[in-house]
């Protein structure tokens, strides 16, 4: 009996052992994954925790609801990868043998790699809500807050979900607004970029929405530190933005275990083939969702696309074929922009998000790169689509993998 | 697009940075300095050296990796390149702007 072990059981390693149970099979198959945690987060969700859009129940299950019968779930986190002798080794003290590796351990938030960012204000002014109980304490601060400077604020690029800083700003504004505050709140979002979003034609529709909504906008901000005392942000130009409560999307960074593996880039992101998802250093080690260091954005709509290609290719392996080189970067992702709209944007590696229609050519219903009641609703329903669809590895018909270019304004 | 830098007709694209690193040389780099009030030292030099070896390299240039590089620390990078230091040297050493991936 051959091994085919996931590590992690998120969004990307929940999908593939959903896929790949009814492909590779008991007695010439044993699929493992692990994770050290008992819950799966619907981490988009985060986004509306802390202004009482969703509560904690929304978005919270446990990881066994989403795991097949015949996989195997090993609750125990994961202390190091020996590729070199195809081996896991667990924090206690446990082995495994893997003929196959999928590696899904994700990304998550390194405020330390910030000066003064998880000081003494961590929590009471300095929030994220990149995490639980980030998101929880920052909706009990806005519950009563009387108002004054918010910065919503990204230290580097890349972020899972770089979008969602932007729609953060934009539903402080419209809760604001609903509460009859707005006129007490001075919004400034803060980027390293040069422009609210790396994408020209989208940094444009963007820039409007902010100027529009009232948010101003810093950019080029590379942090230096977070001063506690005076309550100001530092880049290493020296310049300073004052706030009462900074909302940052600290930097991101895939799992210590790559590290410790020696199987990680400065990030400890995993050098990724990026139109096949095998590692670069180990033929049987397959990398997927944030974990990778691919050029492509980390969001669950990716991995979604990349589960389906990663399929096929680990398939492939098993028969000794070689590879489709056929992963295009493609992501799909919902912009909320308050007020009960959305904005839709579809892009790959090569082709940035452009004005348009989706999924169907021309007709729609979702418009790409336009605010929206109808791409609002669209937002909302990804949760039961997570949940119900997406998880469990269903294809959602009319959106493939790769992108479709039809019905977008490309010149 | 193309455009006329010391005497030479480079081509560029929109942003003004150099498509064909073969068209660049010192006197390129110069103006383009010039163009971002820059006046450049024996110290800009040894950054933009070491921009252009890693780029060669196929390494994606982040201000996180040149602050690792033992080349330059940050701090002296923003000295040297105030404001947008990345996209400000890149600019300057002919190479593309590093694209901060989404
Ligand atoms: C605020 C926010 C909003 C977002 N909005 C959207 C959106 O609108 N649309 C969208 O498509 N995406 C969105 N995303 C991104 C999306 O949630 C992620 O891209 C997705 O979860 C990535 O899946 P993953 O499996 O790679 O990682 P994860 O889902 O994070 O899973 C990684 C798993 O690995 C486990 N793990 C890691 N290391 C170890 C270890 N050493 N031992 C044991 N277990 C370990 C973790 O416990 C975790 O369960 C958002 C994210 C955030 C934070």
């Amino acid at each position: 009996m051959k091994n085919l072990v996931i590590l992690g059981a998120g969004t990307a390693g929940t999908m593939m052992a959903n896929h790949l149970h009814h492909e590779l099979k008991q007695p010439d198959w044993q699929i493992t994954i692990i994770d050290e945690r008992n819950e799966h987060h619907y981490q988009p969700g985060y986004l509306f925790l802390p202004f009482d859009i969703y509560t904690p129940d929304d978005i919270v299950k446990t990881i066994e609801e989403f795991i097949p019968n015949d996989v195997t779930l090993l609750k125990r986190k994961i202390e190091r990868i020996v590729p070199t002798e195809n081996k896991i080794q667990l924090k206690d003290g446990a082995e495994l043998n893997y003929d196959i590796l999928i590696v899904a351990t994700g990304a998550k938030i390194a405020p330390e790699e910030t000066e003064g960012m998880g000081g003494k204000e961590w929590q009471k002014s300095v929030f994220d809500f990149y995490t639980f109980e980030g998101a929880l304490a920052l909706r009990n601060k806005l519950r009563d807050w009387e108002g004054g400077k918010l910065v919503v604020h990204i230290t580097e690029m890349p972020i899972k979900c770089p979008v969602a800083p932007l729609e953060f700003a934009f539903l402080a504004d419209s809760f604001f607004k609903h509460k009859h505050m707005r006129d007490k709140v001075e919004i400034t979002y803060v980027t390293p970029l040069s422009g609210a979003f790396t994408k020209p034609k989208a940094t444009e529709a963007l820039e409007h929405l902010l100027h529009e909504k009232g948010i101003n906008i810093e950019s080029d901000f590379a942090i230096e530190h977070v001063d506690n005392e005076n309550k100001t942000i530092v880049d290493y130009g020296g310049r300073e933005i004052p706030f009462d409560i900074l909302v940052t999307v600290p930097t991101n960074k895939g799992d210590a275990l790559m590290e410790r593996s020696g199987m990680g880039d400065d990030l400890n992101y995993v050098p990724t083939h990026k139109a096949t998802l095998q590692s670069k250093d180990y033929a049987n080690v397959f990398v997927i969702g944030d974990a990778s260091n691919i050029p492509a954005s980390k969001a669950g709509s990716v991995a979604h696309f990349e589960a389906e290609i990663l399929t096929e290719n680990i398939l492939r392996y098993v028969k000794d074929e070689p590879l489709k080189e056929e992963f295009d970067g493609h992501a799909n992702c919902f912009i909320e922009t308050g007020g009960g709209k959305a904005l839709l944007i579809d892009f790959n590696y090569t082709h940035e998000p452009v004005e348009g229609s989706f999924p169907f050519a021309g007709i729609g219903p979702l418009r790409l790169l336009k605010e929206s009641r109808m791409n609002h609703m669209g937002k909302l329903a990804f949760r039961w689509i997570y949940w119900n669809v997406l998880l469990k590895g269903t294809h959602i018909p009319f959106v493939s993998a790769t992108m479709s270019e039809s019905g977008k304004n490309y010149n | 697009m193309e455009k006329t830098i010391a005497g030479k007709t480079i081509a560029v694209n929109e942003e003004g940075y150099l498509t064909d690193f073969s068209q660049w040389d010192e006197s390129v780099g110069k103006e383009l300095a010039t163009e971002a009030n820059i006046d450049l030292t024996p110290r800009h030099w040894e950054v933009l050296k070491y921009l252009q070896k890693e780029q060669q390299n196929q390494i994606a240039l982040s201000i996180r990796r040149v602050g690792k590089s033992g080349v330059v620390d940050i701090k002296e990078f923003y000295s040297l390149f105030p404001n947008a230091p990345l996209k400000t040297s890149t600019k300057i050493a002919g190479i593309p702007k590093p694209a901060s991936c989404i």
